[in-house]
């Protein structure tokens, strides 16, 4: 991983590429890359689809090695959603792919001259660009099959949906797994937006021939490696739980906390909800010949994932995460597990994210486009949004968009980006995540779920504000180092709880680059990483009234515990107050 | 005798008694002694939820009690 392909979308007679070396940005992977290219290049204050952003396309640091869990991909630029930087992570077979093809990053940038839409093609022979406008409005699945038919073989890929290539701020890019299904999607933010700015529909990578990457000093990379993977399999989450049951095991768990935000965040618990919950999926998935544990990329050794056959026993969809499941599930009121597969289909084909059109549908139905519960009139919504009809724009930009255009006030934002699957009230902790991260309301970016609800890495009462802006401040830190490896974020359950588990990811950085790494180390690399960003943010405009969640959050009580969300405002500004 | 409305999730399920969401029980009986009775191996239970908030095996149950017990899961 030595070099940058840059590839010049405007240039004079179609995008040109240019590798470069690492220059500045050595040492970097990951979200560490993506928002160091992004900070230093993109200025703060551009339009998120026009000429000087970029879009930038990064392995972890190591990826493509053969550490476990290593294969998650960082999609960078500025947020046509928010407004702010943006890393958007993904699973999929691409980050092996693309560092074991040598690459420290991706970037494409500059305008297209005209609306040719091009696919890149990378491998050990060098990188061919070709227009393609039999690609146009092509669904994911299709574009998928497009490709094995020209190009054969062993490849993976990274495409967009027609919401791409119609801009859309709730876009993603797929990333096609290790069966070629484009089911992994760096979904937040928009950035399929960015790559449909582009013009650039499909990046097709090919690692034949290519080697894996060597650690500098072997013998400790192997050690901490099987140290690792000993950690992750006997921890009872890792090992057992998430193989099991998937992320969606957190339906019956979060619904009993009295945190599942329900009927567009009106109450904390939902009636339907063992019938989407993870167990009852898991048993149907089986029943109907798919796979209750799966992995998403080689190399990922939890195996979070499975397979949904349709009633026919026909593939559907992948195995919907606990997001998708919630958002296009309870905060819909829809308990029908076989309709929220069918949306989940849906979007990963036209390239939508499934938080955010969850969240919007959500609004949508307070706004009486919909009676909550209808799965149907849901499924027709997101067909709207798919095809491109005015009404489908305005959803597929998001639930900030649609409450503004149908008047409604609850509307669950934080930077313009839609909650995910905890309400902040119920679990004040990932509140002071969604308000403060740079990213818009996401809960990845310091998963206080963990501590706050699952009992993992301590207790923290979720019902109070004590100790959330320490525990959010960690875990942001944490999980921006995390991001930069490469590493799947569910490594954080056995390294939270196993401190000989986190040494061994400290000794496989090391034992790969060969240079001593400590504790500190790896917090400093996740500290500057957050403080890159935050300045990208503020010279983007963002102030500390950015960092709050919607007023009704403090005014509305929610049910079952009937509380608000109490952490003050001048607490929430020290969370980066290292 | 009080009822409670009793869950076990994920891989406890097989451990769920009959009526359980009106399952009758002694006033004050503990957690503890609650999954033990059932058969529940204690090293199996991470999460004991009443009412929706996080107790201890040592929680007395009252008539009414919402009761839901996983074992250690997580995801995100
Ligand atoms: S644990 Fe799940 S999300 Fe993480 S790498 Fe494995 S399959 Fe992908």
């Amino acid at each position: 991983m030595d070099k940058i392909l840059r590839i010049d979308v405007g240039a004079q007679g179609g995008p040109k590429a240019v590798e470069t070396g690492l220059g500045d940005y050595k040492g970097l992977g990951g979200r560490a890359m993506t928002s160091g290219i992004i900070s230093k290049e993109v200025p703060p204050l551009c339009h998120p689809l026009g000429e000087d952003n970029k879009l930038v396309i990064a392995p972890g640091l190591l990826s493509g090695s053969a550490a476990a869990m290593s294969g998650r991909l960082s999609v960078g630029c500025k947020s046509p959603l928010t407004g702010g930087i943006k890393e958007a992570n993904s699973g999929g077979q691409g980050s092996q792919v693309l560092a074991r093809l040598g690459y420290a990053a991706i970037v494409l940038e500059g305008k297209p001259s005209d609306d040719t839409l091009y696919k890149v093609i990378i491998n050990q022979d060098g990188v061919k660009i070709e227009a393609d406008n039999s690609l146009k409005m092509l669904g994911n699945y299709d574009v998928v099959s497009k490709i094995k038919e020209t190009y054969g073989g062993k490849f993976s890929s990274l495409s967009i949906g027609p919401a791409g290539e119609m801009k859309l701020s709730a876009a993603t890019i797929a990333v096609t797994d290790m069966e070629q299904r484009p089911t992994r999607h760096a979904g937040r933010g928009g950035v399929g937006a960015v790559m449909g700015s582009k013009g650039i529909k499909a990046i097709i990578l090919d690692d034949a021939g290519c080697k894996i990457r060597k650690p500098k000093d072997p013998d400790k990379f192997k050690a901490a490696n099987k140290e690792f993977v000993a950690g992750i399999k006997k921890h009872p989450v890792s090992g057992e739980g998430l193989p099991a049951f998937g992320t969606n095991v957190l339906t019956n768990v979060l619904n009993e906390a009295g945190g599942y935000p329900t009927n567009n965040f009106s109450s904390g618990r939902f009636e339907g909800a063992s019938n989407i919950s993870g167990e009852t999926l898991a048993e149907l998935e089986t029943a109907r010949g798919g796979k209750a544990t799966h992995g998403c990329h080689t190399g990922c050794v939890i195996q979070c994932s499975g397979t949904f056959n349709d009633k026919d026993g026909k593939f559907l969809t992948k195995q919907p995460e606990y997001e998708t499941v919630w958002a296009h599930g309870g905060n819909c009121g829809i308990d029908d597990i076989d309709a929220i597969a069918q949306i989940d289909r849906l979007d990963d084909d036209f390239g939508l994210d499934t938080i955010e059109m969850g969240a919007t549908i959500g609004v949508a139905m307070e706004a009486g486009l919909a009676e909550f519960g209808d799965a149907q009139a849901a499924i027709n919504l997101v067909k709207e949004a798919g095809k491109g009809t005015p009404l489908g724009r305005i959803l597929g930009n998001g639930a900030e968009v649609t409450g503004k255009v149908f008047g409604v006030e609850r509307i669950p934002v934080v930077k313009s980006q839609a909650m995910p699957a905890y309400d902040p009230r119920a679990v004040q902790g990932i509140g002071v995540t969604y308000a403060t991260t740079t990213q818009g309301a996401d809960h990845t970016a310091g998963y206080a779920v963990a501590t706050n609800i699952l009992g993992v890495g301590g207790d923290v009462d979720p019902l109070k504000p004590e100790g959330q802006i320490e525990l959010s401040r960690n875990l942001q830190i944490a999980t921006a180092a995390i991001d930069a490896a490469g590493m799947c974020l569910f490594i954080a359950f056995p390294i939270l709880d196993q401190p000989e588990t986190f040494q061994a990811l400290v000794d496989i950085l090391s034992g790969f680059s060969g240079e001593p790494v400590t504790a500190d180390d790896v917090s400093a690399l996740g500290k500057s990483v957050l403080k890159t960003e935050r300045d990208f943010n503020t010279r983007a405009g963002f102030t500390s009234k950015d960092d709050r969640l919607p007023e009704y959050f403090r005014k509305e009580k929610l049910a079952p515990h009937n509380v608000t969300f109490t952490v003050s405002d001048e607490d929430l500004d020290q969370v980066f107050n290292w | 005798m009080i009822k409670i409305d009793l869950n076990f999730f994920a891989t406890l399920s097989e451990y769920l008694p009959e009526k359980n969401d009106c399952y009758e029980v002694f006033e004050d009986l503990s957690v503890e002694k609650l999954i033990t009775d059932l058969g529940v191996p204690l090293d199996t239970v991470k999460l004991i939820f009443i009412n929706g908030k996080r107790e201890k095996l040592s929680y007395q149950l009252k008539n009414g009690d919402r009761v839901g017990i996983f074992p250690p899961v997580g995801g995100g």
